[in-house]
């Protein structure tokens, strides 16, 4: 089956047809999306952050000094508010994936939010993964890969979630005046920092790599109060050695030495295999052949990293095609890629009241096994195909297909005209002849939105 | 509903093709490991051991403790004559009756001094210290045990309900399932997804079993027992292992009324387990565990705070119970953690290397080894009879 441009990009790089606005003509209007898709009109930044954690200091106190019916109904009050974030910003993420023409931007910034995963360990700090991904991530979309990770690595989000805040020298000034607290360092953001987020866990570095890496690290960390982010009295003294490199020592800039250093592990060739290969991972196929990693490579190499160059060789990928329907497409684009197809208006959703956001969005998106915001480790979400579509999170899809058109559409669509806004030429034979024979408009609708043929892209 | 068509077709489909899949495959039955069922209810947000499980024969409880924690005095059940348990979970008192109740009071894993529930709930269900790399806390225990037991499959070990449980992530297959799932498909249009899936494996045994497990159900899959009663199904079928969590035990403030029902959730849930199980309760050992304790001393809110040490509960025809086993280090001046919170004397993990070991035949070298790194299991608690 021959597929044309427009289909083939809209399923695979964006987030599917949709009645209301023609899929891309070509390879430009892909990546027109990516600027889009670079600034919120109202981001969610520190700022809001800094907000709520005043605001819970001045009430926690407050009901710990007198614990009153009011201060206690407060309490629960900006508890429910802050427990609510997550869900409100999810609501804007389908909006704003649902609404663009082309959807490749928006794609984008779930694979960079999922590439850099943070997650929040408490209410107070859920606004943070909201304000991580419109600091770090959007602003970052078009330049260089360096720029992209120098801003995921020290933006606070990460320092909480890989626990790099408490990260202390054990030589440093700060740990020697307080030898009761054993201070010391913590690896993790180290770890991560060369495992999951540059070389990859198969490159050439050792546990010392790390350590040092660590201890080069010390230094960074936030208040929740302030805009600094450098501590020097935390940071461990000398120099420190990373394949083959050495940073920092007496004399040096502290944030200037580790902006040094994530500028070489950008450059480094294992990063350029290693994000080429999840790149194509991501958007080609689960077991992508080594010539598709390759084209991808080249293109990071001979830019240096230059992210739209890195897009233009994935939007004009010659498998592009040849990989067709390997991949399966995870909840949320399934979710999007549903919102579209059914043509309803994304504000609408977004703008849904809390209980039935949470009944027809938020909770089964939970059972299909991706609570938003909440990847179970630092390497986020699964990519297989078979880690989606399980017993469980397959039945879930279903049940969705049968319950929500019905919740947004009166009358039903009818099944033949959404099967063909939905899949335009890519419809199978199996599920064309289905379609017709199903007993009501509704089920009829469910065959299509839980077809292989829609779940996979 | 009428499933047996769907089945019947993609269990066919199955066997003609290369990777059939395993749930669909007939010579499973006499390969499931052993007749021993582990259940482990992960109690999300911290319990509040002294609560639970009242000390009220330590001179020092009262004082710590001015409106909780009572004792038989203020509605507690008495136990041992030093312990009493808490008045919401009176439904359990036949059980330790029949020596099918224990606990265990002061435990915790290897975490301490930062307190975070996300934290804790990771290294408790990992079970690991914290001295692992990160890649080694992405695993849980039960999953790890599940890759030495020779035979184990998909079916063997479930996780139920829509929480991610680390505890049973990992390489190791095994099944979740969310008792709420409803499929309500009408007989046509199951038909027609068996055809539109007959030339997808991956949809094909996906939906071959989703529809064979909810044809399976029967029970009220919103009532406050579902998850419980599920688990009992599949125990009673090809199942040896359950994991579900609790949540509600985050108890700042008003903990008298706030631990109430989440008590009784556990209560119901253990009670629907040995009802659903039947026979098979005599062959089945439940461990209820939390991330950690809760402050000793009660603050102003009437609730207690993150703490260190706390209860481990045991259920099951298979403990022997009717007693609450290990050490109590006091509450007495000195005894506390950090002089705030119930001192741990055993790490919780060694109870849960002791079941997997009498239950499953685990290897003590791989338990220490693999299954919960680094742990030292020490003597046998003899908590199994």
């Amino acid at each position: 089956m021959a597929i044309d441009f427009p289909e083939l990009a809209a399923i695979r790089l964006g987030y599917g047809l949709s009645p209301n606005q023609p899929p891309p003509a070509d390879a430009a209007a892909v990546l027109a999306s990516v600027p889009r898709a670079q600034s919120m009109a109202m981001p969610t930044t520190m700022a809001d952050y800094r907000r709520d954690f005043e605001r819970w200091q001045v009430i926690r106190k407050a009901q710990e000094k007198a614990d009153t019916a009011p201060n206690r109904a407060a309490f629960q009050r900006i508890r429910q508010g802050m427990a609510q974030k997550p869900e409100i910003d999810l609501m804007r993420r389908i909006a704003r994936a649902a609404i663009d023409p082309a959807g490749f931007g928006e794609r984008l910034v779930q694979f960079w939010a999922d590439h850099f995963t943070v997650r929040s360990k408490n209410f107070v700090s859920h606004v943070l993964v909201s304000a991580f991904v419109d600091e770090a991530i959007r602003p970052n979309l078009s330049g260089s890969f360096a720029d992209m990770l120098k801003a995921a690595t020290t933006h606070p989000a990460m320092l909480l979630y890989l626990d790099h805040n408490g990260s202390t020298g054990p030589n440093s000034v700060f740990a020697r005046r307080r030898p009761e607290r054993r201070l010391g360092l913590n690896e993790n953001l180290a770890r991560e920092l060369v495992e999951l987020h540059t070389l990859g866990v198969g490159a050439d570095y050792s546990q010392t790599d790390v350590r040092e890496l660590a201890e080069l690290m010390t230094g960074m960390g936030f208040q929740p109060t302030g805009d600094r982010i450098y501590r020097p009295d935390r940071a461990e003294p000398g120099a420190e050695q990373l394949l083959g490199r050495s940073y920092g020592g007496r004399g040096t800039d502290g944030m200037g030495e580790i902006r040094r250093m994530l500028d070489d592990l950008a450059r480094h060739p294992a990063t350029a295999s290693h994000l080429s290969r999840k790149l194509a991972v991501h958007f080609l196929s689960d077991d992508p052949s080594p010539d598709a990693v390759a084209v991808l490579e080249t293109a990071w190499r001979d830019s240096d990293g230059n992210l739209p160059t890195i897009y233009r060789a994935l939007v004009e990928h010659p498998e592009l095609e040849a990989t067709f329907r390997q991949k399966a497409r995870q909840p949320f684009d399934f979710i999007v890629a549903a919102v579209r197809a059914l043509g309803l208006d994304p504000l609408r959703v977004q703008r849904m009241e809390q209980k039935p956001r949470r009944r027809d969005f938020v909770n089964p998106m939970r059972r299909m096994g991706q609570a938003w915001q909440q990847p179970v480790g630092p390497d986020g979400w699964a990519e297989r195909a078979d880690d989606w579509i399980s017993p469980q999170g397959l039945a879930a899809r279903i049940d969705w297909a049968l319950d929500l058109p019905g919740r947004f559409l009166d009358p039903l669509p009818d099944p033949r005209i959404l099967l063909k806004q939905a899949l335009g030429s890519t419809v199978s034979p199996a599920l064309a002849a289905a379609v017709p024979r199903a007993e009501s408009e509704a089920e009829g609708i469910a065959l299509i939105l839980a077809s292989a043929d829609f779940n996979r892209r | 509903m009428a499933t047996r068509r769907f089945v019947l077709k993609s269990g066919l489909a199955a066997a003609c093709s290369v990777a059939a899949h395993p749930l669909m495959s007939t010579v499973t039955f006499a390969a499931a490991p052993g007749d021993h069922r582990l259940v482990v209810i992960i109690l999300r947000g911290a319990m509040d051991g002294l609560d639970v499980l009242q000390p009220y024969g330590d001179p020092a409880l009262a004082a710590l403790r001015p409106s909780l924690s009572p004792g038989p005095d203020g509605g507690a059940l008495d136990l041992d004559g030093f312990f009493a348990l808490h008045a919401s979970l009176g439904d359990l008192m036949p059980l330790w009756a029949a020596g099918e109740l224990a606990f265990v009071p002061a435990v915790s894993t290897p975490y301490r001094d930062k307190r975070s529930h996300f934290d804790g709930q990771d290294l408790l269900e990992a079970g690991t210290g914290e001295d692992v790399p990160l890649a080694m806390q992405r695993s849980g225990w039960l999953n790890r045990a599940l890759q030495g037991m020779p035979g184990a499959r998909a079916e063997t070990a479930y996780a139920i309900g829509t929480g991610d449980m680390l505890l049973l992530s990992g390489p190791a297959p095994a099944m979740s399932w969310s008792p709420d799932a409803r499929l309500r498909l009408s007989p046509q249009a199951e038909r027609l997804l068996g055809d539109i899936y007959h030339d997808d494996p991956l949809f094909r045994n996906a939906a071959g079993s989703a529809i064979e497990i909810v044809s399976g159900g029967g029970s009220d899959a919103r009532g406050p027992t579902a998850v419980a009663d599920f688990a009992a199904s599949r125990l009673n079928g090809e199942a040896r292992i359950a994991a579900f969590s609790l949540t509600g035990w985050d108890t700042h403030a008003r903990q008298a009324q706030v631990l109430r029902p989440a008590l009784s959730r556990l209560s119901a849930s253990i009670l629907a387990l040995r009802s659903g199980l039947g026979p098979n309760w005599s062959k089945t050992t439940v461990l209820a565990m939390t991330e950690f304790g809760r402050t000793a001393r009660e603050n102003g809110s009437g609730g207690t705070d993150h703490g260190t040490g706390g209860a481990l509960l045991m259920a099951g025809g298979a403990i022997r119970g009717g007693r609450v086993i290990g050490n109590w280090p006091g509450l007495g001046e000195g005894q506390l953690y950090a002089d705030r919170d119930l001192m741990p004397v055993r790490d919780v993990r060694a109870y849960a290397a002791w079941a997997l070991a009498g239950l499953f035949g685990q290897d003590r070298g791989r338990l220490e080894a693999e299954v919960f790194p680094g742990l030292d299991m020490g003597a046998d608690p003899g908590m199994l009879s």
